[in-house]
């Protein structure tokens, strides 16, 4: 049989070098010759990598995630798990395993039945499915709801009931779909931590898509910004936060967004670089930029907790403020910037007794801007702010998920 | 108790449980009162349309009227069912052609009903599929459901005639057979007849039905399965059919309901042929033909029981997979 050809070679492979789990290559996706959803999209993820796919709602990143699962077909390219191509594999036949934003559990049956159906329909033997739908009921604390129907389970159950499905397959990848959206606010942020937790221990390769920033900032060891079928950067949480390639993502990673204040470029320098800003004043930043753009139009970025206040009599720029919003630990101060797009937004870590309608003088610390094009690309920043290669809860050396005793992944 | 308080629990909505004080009425006792005067008018129409019809019948049943003459009546009791005198058995029960009637009733239903089935389902799940023109063919395929039975009769008869119909005609260009077949007043294919008219009105019935609890089922779900490895007859199998099984049971009740109750179709079709009479027919030549409202009854009630026999031994199946409902 072809499959069981290709998993020997699959594994003759993977002992010659340590191969990275998943490759797309130039992947495309398109509707009728007209719609192109993903565009010949180059992505590589590593074994044990929590990788997060993040983008707006119609940015292609469901349709992505729905592509590697083998749920769309893939329009053009190559996609490659473990080595293998396998563009023309069932779902199953990848190895994959997804958790899906509305659960999916099988309505009429028990968690158990949901649990190891996948394993049914592999012919597991009995005891084989026992052990592992135990081992993930285990795991995921659902031992006590196992006979339950889905119907009979709050939201984080069923949450967790999904997980614990896609757990028992063993995957060698694992695909979660919008997991959270579904749960509420509080509910969101323990299972994000549940959710890192048990990547921490199964050490498996997860691709996870989400539209929400935050939840990429947490869980992703590395982050794909998508938009409109293009990839806008690739890179850790805090890269993405310090050293946004463009517009986009500058504005995308981040909440409140980064301003952005139209300015226009007056000296250009490999060291600093001089700016006209929208109030006429100048300002020097330590950003790169070409002799050729002198001249241009720029914009330039800084982001809310990096406007610093001043004394209304000494403080370079003024403005009136238009709203606070007070959070407890953080406020939001919104200034009037004439017709400038959304006003600037101002956050102080602490409480504020700024009021609505106050005049205030604030600074722009030269080493916090950045500095776009006018096509929206980065100028290169020279400062770098620390912990750029930190990760968040995932730092633990990640262990391969076909090391696990006793493990046999399905295909 | 303090009689102002309120009831301590649900039960307040029986009358018995409302303080005897009579000052303000509970809630519950209140809106219990207005849910039995909404019900009221259609109690009291059925029992006029169903209910009275239905007691009249069974009291006939009893009697030796005649049809045109049902005020001149007496009591006969048992008779009309069964009654031995002189050694021989009389009444509908003893009647050969009742019994006859009987198997060509549950056979037309039990053959007819599945073919209905099982081509109402393959239709749902090619309708269900995403191409185009499919509002158009949904509103097509309801055409013959459309047309009234009378007419399909008519229409049937006409395909099947032995010297001119199209059917004969078919069958002889192909080669299928080699000489016309009298499809109505051979007794072996009249039935046949029969059950190829009621599927093709009826087919649609059962496809809508089974279309819209297919639409119920949630894609993801056999995404999810489609993940889980399950083939695509797997996926039928274990999530499809539990998933839309409540329907089906409903869509077969009201169909095997209607199939036992089959009398204009047969009777435009092949008229009073022995082969193809069914219970209802048997009872409306009693009554009808041969003027015994009393026989005519007995016989009636007897096609009751047998219909709300039927209905009462589908909803105990229906009860049975009521677990397996849908996802709130």
């Amino acid at each position: 049989m072809k499959q069981g050809a290709r998993a020997s070679g699959a594994k003759l492979t993977k002992r010659i070098k340590i191969m990275a789990q998943l490759t797309l290559d130039k992947l495309n996706k398109r509707y009728n010759d007209k719609a192109v959803v993903i565009k010949s999209l180059d992505l590589q993820v590593n074994s044990g990598e929590f990788v997060v796919f993040v983008g707006p709602s119609g940015c292609g990143k469901s349709t992505l995630l729905r592509m590697i699962a083998g749920l769309e077909d893939i329009s053009g390219g190559s996609m490659y798990i473990d080595g293998t191509y396998v563009n023309d594999d069932t779902p199953s036949e990848r190895g994959i395993g997804m958790v899906f934003q509305s659960y999916a559990l099988y309505p009429h049956m028990t968690v158990y039945e949901n649990i190891a159906f996948g394993l049914r329909m592999a012919k597991m033997p009995a005891d084989e499915i026992a052990r592992r739908v135990e081992d993930s009921a285990r795991i995921l604390q659902l031992e006590p709801l196992l006979q339950r129907r889905p119907k009979d389970l709050s939201g984080g159950q069923r949450q967790r009931v999904a997980i614990g499905r896609a757990i028992a397959r063993e995957p060698k990848l694992f695909l979660f779909d919008e997991p959270l959206s579904n749960l509420d606010a509080s509910l969101r942020v323990q299972m994000r931590m549940e959710i890192a937790a048990l990547h921490r221990r199964l050490g498996s390769t997860i691709i996870y898509v989400t539209h929400d920033q935050v939840e990429a900032m947490t869980l992703a060891q590395r982050i794909v910004v998508l938009n409109q079928g293009n990839v806008e950067q690739v890179g850790t949480p805090l890269e993405l936060y310090d050293q946004p390639a463009n517009e986009f993502v500058a504005q995308f990673i981040g909440s409140p967004k980064m301003n952005l204040m139209p300015s226009t470029l007056i000296r250009a320098g490999n060291a600093e670089s001089v700016v006209k800003l929208w109030n006429g004043k100048d300002l020097t930043v330590p950003i790169a930029t070409p002799a050729s753009a002198e001249g241009k139009k720029v914009k330039l970025g800084i982001r809310p907790e990096h406007i610093v206040w001043g004394e209304v009599s000494e403080a370079p720029y003024l403005a009136d403020v238009l709203f606070v919003e007070h959070m407890g630990n953080e406020t939001y101060h919104y200034l009037d910037n004439g017709k400038h797009g959304d006003p600037w937004v101002v956050r102080d870590a602490s409480r504020s007794a700024i009021a609505v309608g106050e005049t205030v003088g604030y600074r722009i610390p030269p080493e916090h801007c950045h500095l776009f094009a006018e096509d929206g690309k980065a100028y290169p920043r020279l400062v770098h702010s620390n912990g750029e290669a930190r990760v968040g809860a995932n730092q633990v050396q990640p262990v391969s998920f076909s090391n696990r005793v006793g493990a046999t992944p399905i295909h | 108790m303090n009689p102002k308080s309120p009831p301590m629990t649900g039960v307040g909505a029986l009358p018995a449980m409302v303080p005897a004080s009579r000052g303000k009425r509970s809630l519950q006792a209140r809106r219990s009162r207005s849910a039995w005067l909404l019900v009221a008018p259609t109690l009291i129409l059925l029992a006029g349309v169903a209910g009275w019809p239905l007691v009249r019948t069974v009291f006939y049943s009893f009697t030796d009227a005649l049809l045109d003459a049902p005020h001149e009546y007496l009591f006969v009791g048992l008779a009309n069912y069964l009654e031995f005198a002189d050694g021989e058995a009389y009444g509908v029960l003893a009647d050969p052609v009742w019994w006859r009637s009987v198997r060509n009733t549950l056979w037309f239903t039990f053959v007819s009903v599945s073919m209905e089935l099982v081509l109402g389902m393959a239709l749902a799940l090619l309708m269900n599929q995403k191409f185009r023109g499919q509002g158009l063919v949904r509103t097509a395929i309801l055409v013959p459901w459309a047309i009234p039975t009378i007419v399909t009769a008519k229409m049937f008869s006409w395909m099947f005639h032995d010297q001119y119909g199209t059917i004969n005609d078919l069958l002889l260009r192909v080669g299928l057979i080699d000489a016309p077949l009298a499809w109505i007043a051979e007794p072996g294919l009249s039935m046949w007849a029969v059950v190829l008219a009621d599927v093709w009105k009826t087919v649609p019935f059962m496809a809508l039905m089974l279309l819209a609890a297919l639409q119920m089922v949630p894609s993801d779900l056999y995404e999810a399965a489609r993940v889980d490895g399950a083939s695509a007859w797997q996926r039928f199998r274990r999530i499809t059919l539990p998933l839309i099984m409540p329907a089906m049971i409903v869509a077969l009740i009201f169909r095997t309901m209607d199939a036992l109750r089959v009398f204009d179709l047969i009777y435009v079709l092949t008229s009073n042929s022995e082969a193809t009479i069914s219970i209802s027919g048997y009872a409306r030549n009693q009554m009808v033909a041969y003027q015994e409202m009393g026989v005519g009854s007995a016989a009636s009630v007897l096609v009751f029981l047998m219909v709300a026999g039927v209905a009462a031994v589908f909803l105990r199946i229906g009860r049975f997979s009521e677990p397996r409902e849908k996802q709130s």
